[in-house]
């Protein structure tokens, strides 16, 4: 569908995106990662698999755009105490691809995996994922309309999540 | 028995307003709860509703041992062990299915849903042998209470309905929620890890102390009701039923509200549906008052937390290594009701919950605690001389008080002493 000069351009973007929201991430700079969202955002952490149907099923957390401004708002409280004091975070994102199918309304599907050392009170805890988003322009700006977060281990029991994976 | 004074260990350990920090650290003393509590007592496993046609199964648990729980082809639930009465290789490896037999990849041997071992390969070499002696291990006494399943490893003891007490009437009002009187379990589980000892979990699950501590974050910013029910002024209930069995009961302040469905934060225009079919099954009246009283918090002894919305199954796996499994509460015939119990458990409870990541933070936090010991002992004090007994005789006291952590604590000691 992409030329291949309009794919490398737009991989190039993609890339910076995605590091820019990871490192995001690892600072806890909650507000300005929630102004990566679009106002329809979706952000999911399926349980027990990929493939599970959210709207039937558990997930770890499947958050609309108003719940993702909640748990944003929780965390600026300061007394989250589960990340009071934050997690020392560090990922790695890697195997950047852009989708061979394309969603038709212009969104971009992207995936990625990411590997994420979490120092906290507890432990140290290591999270591997795939990450799969749709990506959107919105007033020339990338954003995440969507970001599913599929763990490796979703299927057993995990640890406490509070930080933003 | 401490020969010295006369004492029992456990009377030092375990005083009507105090308990020693190393209930919830000593290795041995996990040893030996699992002997005397989870490898006697009733433990609930599973709820029918997860096998509901002949053949399924599902992975269960008690403490650390695997158990699946199978609705054979006769239709009975079979709690067996999940462990080859050959060599010991654990015969299942899924967390759920269909299946008439399970067999073991280690040697073949096959076994009927209902335990009995049905075949071996190359039989030749057990010329003489009985099958009726090689059955899989099972749970040695089941028993289920509205669809509940509970185990007991015990041959003999109290029935599941002795041993429930009082809390029965608990599942009584759960399940009246449900327009066809019963729940279901068919959202899926969360399964969240904490580095702490079971009993901080079993505790919290009726303190009614910390809500407004602990979750200021979420009651600050979500536009939550929860809060002024666990306030100074409110008129809810701790209650011990006794068996360790024990309650938040917040109806007093539902009634006050006397707003059908305020319980749940919502009202009875936004769920048309599950009012008509409630109504319809109750009659106005009752319909009207299950609406207001809502469902019960509830914590039954030592591992199914009822929690109004949700049902929290607590698994110990080590003396500081525990799970809570969870999972949103659905009622039969109730579809607009379960869409939202799904989406408020999903929010509110998990791994990455608004509030049981800050609970399971106390959790971990406490267990690294205790480890300090001075003082020696966890103050649980609080409310002493204010509870009461209430109508049926069951102690009760203020909704922050902690009624419900000395009812756990004394029920403990009688499990934990020599009869």
């Amino acid at each position: 569908m992409l030329s291949r000069e309009s794919s490398a351009t737009l991989m190039c973007a993609v890339t910076a995106f995605l590091y820019r929201e990871a490192r995001l991430q690892d600072e806890h700079q909650y507000e300005a990662w929630e102004r990566l969202w679009t106002d329809d955002g979706i952000y999911w952490v399926p349980a027990n698999g990929a493939d599970i149907d959210p709207e039937r099923q558990m997930s770890i957390i499947y958050d609309n755009r108003s719940r993702i401004a909640l748990r944003v708002r929780q965390l600026m409280t300061g007394k989250h105490f589960t990340q009071t004091p934050q997690s020392n975070l560090r990922r790695l994102v890697s195997n950047i691809e852009l989708m061979d199918e394309q969603p038709d309304d212009g969104d971009i599907a992207v995936a990625s995996n990411s590997l994420i050392f979490e120092s906290s009170l507890r432990d140290d805890t290591l999270w591997a994922a795939r990450n799969e988003y749709r990506l959107r322009h919105v007033d020339g700006e990338l954003r995440m309309a969507s970001k599913k977060v599929i763990l490796v281990n979703n299927d057993k029991a995990i640890y406490t999540l509070s930080f933003l994976v | 028995m401490n020969i010295m004074t006369g004492v029992s260990p456990w009377e030092r350990l375990i005083r009507p307003d105090r308990v020693h920090g190393s209930l919830y650290t000593d290795p041995e003393i996990f040893e030996a709860e699992l002997k005397n509590i989870w490898y006697r007592t009733w433990v609930y496993v599973g709820h029918e509703s997860e096998v509901p046609n002949a053949n399924d199964y599902v992975v269960k648990s008690i403490g650390p041992q695997s158990v699946i729980m199978t609705r054979d082809e006769q239709g009975k639930v079979n709690l067996l062990l999940n462990r080859c009465s050959h060599r010991g290789n654990q015969v299942c490896s899924f967390e759920r299915g269909n299946a008439r037999s399970f067999t073991c990849p280690f040697h073949s041997w096959t076994f009927a849903n209902d335990g009995r071992l049905v075949g071996y390969a190359f039989p030749d070499g057990y010329e003489g042998q009985d099958k009726a002696q090689l059955a899989l291990g099972r749970v040695t006494r089941v028993e289920s209470y509205r669809g509940f399943v509970f185990g007991s490893f015990a041959a003999d003891g109290p029935t599941l309905r002795e041993h429930l007490g009082g809390a029965a009437e608990t599942i009584d009002r759960l399940v009246r929620s449900s327009p066809e009187g019963e729940v279901e379990i068919t959202a899926g589980f969360l399964k969240h890890r904490v580095k702490a000892n079971w009993k901080f979990i079993l505790e919290n699950e009726c303190d009614g102390y910390h809500p407004a501590f602990v979750h200021t974050s979420i009651f600050g910013v979500a536009d939550s009701m929860i809060g002024k029910l666990y306030g100074g002024a409110s008129t809810a209930l701790t209650r011990d039923y006794g068996n360790g069995h024990t309650e938040i009961d917040l109806r007093p302040e539902f009634r006050k509200r006397d707003a059908p469905m305020s319980w749940f934060g919502t009202s009875e225009e936004r769920l048309p549906d599950y009012t008509a079919r409630m109504k319809a099954a109750y009659g106005d009246t009752a319909a009207r008052e299950i609406m207001i009283d809502g469902t019960p918090h509830v914590m039954i002894f030592p591992n199914l937390f009822i929690a109004e919305i949700q049902m929290f199954v607590i698994q110990p796996l080590g003396v500081d290594d525990s799970v809570q499994h969870v999972t949103a509460l659905q009622f039969k015939g109730a579809p607009d009701l379960n869409r939202r119990l799904r989406q408020q458990t999903m929010g509110s409870v998990g791994p990455a919950g608004f509030l049981l990541a800050d609970d399971s933070e106390m959790y971990e936090r406490c267990h690294r605690g205790v480890l300090a010991r001075n003082p020696e002992w966890i103050f649980l004090g609080r409310g002493e001389k204010r509870q009461r007994q209430d109508e049926l005789g069951f102690t009760v006291g203020h909704v922050t008080d902690e009624v419900p952590s000395r009812g756990i604590w004394t029920h403990y000691r009688k499990l934990m002493e020599p009869a």
